[in-house]
């Protein structure tokens, strides 16, 4: 694991890549900076995040792209999978590649509360706990990014898949105002999402008995709590909508609350995304 | 050393290696021969566990490529038929990677590293990017690349395709040195390329094992196919009646040309052709009929390569 980290991490520095993304990073938090410290003269660091992670939607794909993508185009991934390397160790050593070239610019970051106190008083806990949260968001949708990466060998086919991903998950509150909040509506959405993670388990096994029992199973299971009690499922999409954005969670760290199910929950995404990751690229040597 | 049991591939319905089982011993070069899309570049990427087979048992010195990956690929070096390099890096620092992944630290990957470099030939240019490198000199780096950790066995899939003639004879030079200490795979589909530098040789047809054995063995197997060609004044009833009478021909060809001139063409099973080019002069001498041209051809293994793997197209 430690020689695909180093090896990634050479790469980011010598190629543009890290510094295209924390330039991005920098400008984005400078200008919320402008914005909300100096020309409105407001103390609180952790609203120029608030209004800085919009800015995820187009860096996070530009940093993960190319992560395996690239390694498919070039037919590299053949020298890693001979390599004596498990696959989790080539996962998590990108990961943590990309992590680390993400914290560079957060620690340049990380001196500006500390700036804006020399000048007034700055609420120094809910600033550091808010760019604490924001690594994890962050950290969580690179998780997502490495998995979009690993479905394709063309990068720009992957920041066009991430991009709207996480575009989605930005809107998912502001959506699920207008979304059916009927026990069927919601049913007719689980449906549907069960339907999709089918298809992904067909995609990743390659075994149709298996997606199609799974997706039967859960089915099943859907209509049988629907037929005992549909009250339950009442409300239930626009409710899940909210609580799968990972947006909505960080505005409960800028409004000064230190939630730390948000935390697990960023935690929960990323093993979830990585082991995906793992799986695809398990997967690739079974086709 | 290798053991290959029962190994079947198939890609949806496609069957591109059916049931191939083979042993391999140390120490010696390899040919892996067949026409393209015989499954040699799949057999290989099965073997060192890049691909998972959808049947059959790979084993490396005892240890299953599948159930034991990490043993089992310390012992192997590949170079995949597109050497895979990082375009954007020296290939000092991708030397240095590849090393490192293969669980060397220090002074003993520094050592390696200069010991490959020298072996195939790449100091002089280990500080300039990968993408400025010649084609060959990319190869010798993914061959540098196969060789750290000094593995036993060490797998190349064409290592020649896409070299000019002088770049072909320095790899196939470095190869035969290479077999010296490490047992070498390598796939091909060149004839002479095999013939030149394996000491044994598997040829493969449609996913199916067709032949292993030495090249001189092979050729043996294709007796009949010492043949002799000649071009005679003579009708074509006087040919048959003047080979008829010679034992140890046992089939022949004959096609009249419109010049009134006969081109036969006769099999033997007899080693010694010249003997039987000279009892052909005489006998048709002795029916006062000219031969104007004659020549001889021994078996090669270019005979005994389309014999098999035609034959396997016509099987199917």
């Amino acid at each position: 694991m430690i020689a695909v980290l180093k090896h990634e991490l050479s790469g980011y520095f010598h190629s543009l890549t890290a510094y295209i993304f924390s330039a991005f990073l920098l400008a984005f938090v400078g200008i919320g900076a402008l914005i909300y410290n100096i020309q409105s003269a407001v103390a609180n660091f952790e609203y120029v995040l608030g209004y800085v992670c919009l800015g995820f939607v187009v860096i996070i794909p530009i940093l993960t792209m190319r992560v395996i993508a690239e390694e498919r185009k070039q037919k590299t991934d053949q020298l890693l999978y001979s390599l004596p390397l498990r696959t989790s160790q080539i996962v998590t050593g990108k990961y943590f590649a990309l992590l680390a070239v993400f914290l560079v610019p957060l620690c340049i970051v990380a001196v500006y509360p500390l700036i804006f106190a020399q000048f007034g008083e700055v609420y120094l806990l809910t600033s550091y706990g808010s760019l604490f949260a924001f690594f994890m968001m962050g950290a969580a949708m690179i998780a997502a990014g490495i998995f979009i990466s690993s479905l394709t060998e063309n990068q720009g086919f992957a920041a066009g898949i991430a991009i709207p991903v996480i575009l989605l998950n930005y809107y998912s509150v502001t959506l699920a105002e207008y979304v059916s909040s009927t026990a069927f509506g919601s049913v007719a959405a689980i449906l549907v999402i069960v339907l999709l993670l089918g298809f992904i388990i067909r995609y990743l096994t390659q075994n149709q008995n298996l997606a199609n029992g799974i997706s039967i199973l859960l089915m099943l299971a859907v209509a049988g709590i629907f037929s005992v009690d549909s009250s339950q499922f009442e409300g239930l999409l626009p409710d899940m909508m909210k609580k799968l954005s990972l947006f909505e969670k960080f505005y409960t760290f800028v409004n000064g609350v230190f939630d730390l199910t948000a935390i697990i929950y960023y935690i929960t995404v990323i093993i979830f995304f990585l082991f995906l990751s793992v799986q695809s690229l398990e997967k690739r040597r079974y086709n | 050393m290798i053991t290959v049991e029962h190994l079947t591939k198939c890609y949806g319905d496609f069957t591109a290696v059916s049931d191939l089982s083979f042993e391999i011993e140390e120490g010696h070069v390899y040919g892996f021969l067949g026409p393209n899309g015989a499954g040699k570049s799949t057999t290989m990427n099965i073997m060192t566990g890049c691909l998972s087979p959808t049947k059959g048992r790979i084993r490396i010195n005892g240890h299953d490529i599948f159930e034991e990956p990490e043993q089992a690929k310390r012992m192997m070096g590949y170079l995949p038929e597109q050497p895979p390099l990082y375009m954007n890096e020296t290939p000092a620092e991708y030397l240095r990677f590849v090393g490192e992944a293969k669980g060397l630290k220090g002074c003993e990957l520094q050592r390696q590293i200069e010991e490959v470099s020298g072996q195939t030939k790449i100091e002089q240019v280990k500080d300039r990017l990968i993408s400025a490198l010649s084609k060959g000199y990319r190869q010798r780096v993914g061959i540098a690349q196969a060789l750290l950790g000094n593995p036993k066995v060490i797998i190349l899939d064409e290592p020649t395709v896409g070299l000019d003639p002088i770049q072909i004879i320095e790899i196939r030079d470095m190869i035969k040195q290479l077999g010296e200490n490490h047992t070498v795979i390598l796939s091909s589909h060149i004839l002479s390329e095999v013939q030149a530098i394996c000491e044994k040789v598997l040829i493969i047809s449609q996913g199916k094992l067709v032949a292993f054995d030495r090249p001189e063995n092979l050729e043996k197997l294709l007796l009949a196919s010492n043949g002799i060609s000649f071009t005679a004044e003579a009708s074509r009833e006087e040919i048959t009646k003047v080979l008829g009478g010679i034992d140890r021909i046992t089939q022949w060809e004959i096609e009249m040309r419109e010049d009134e001139l006969a081109m036969i063409s006769v099999k033997t099973e007899s080693e010694d052709v010249k003997d039987i080019c000279r009892e052909l002069f005489f006998a048709f001498a002795d029916e006062k009929k000219a031969i104007l041209e004659m020549s001889s051809k021994k078996a090669n293994l270019e005979d005994v390569f389309i014999e098999l793997t035609e034959g396997g197209v016509s099987e199917e």
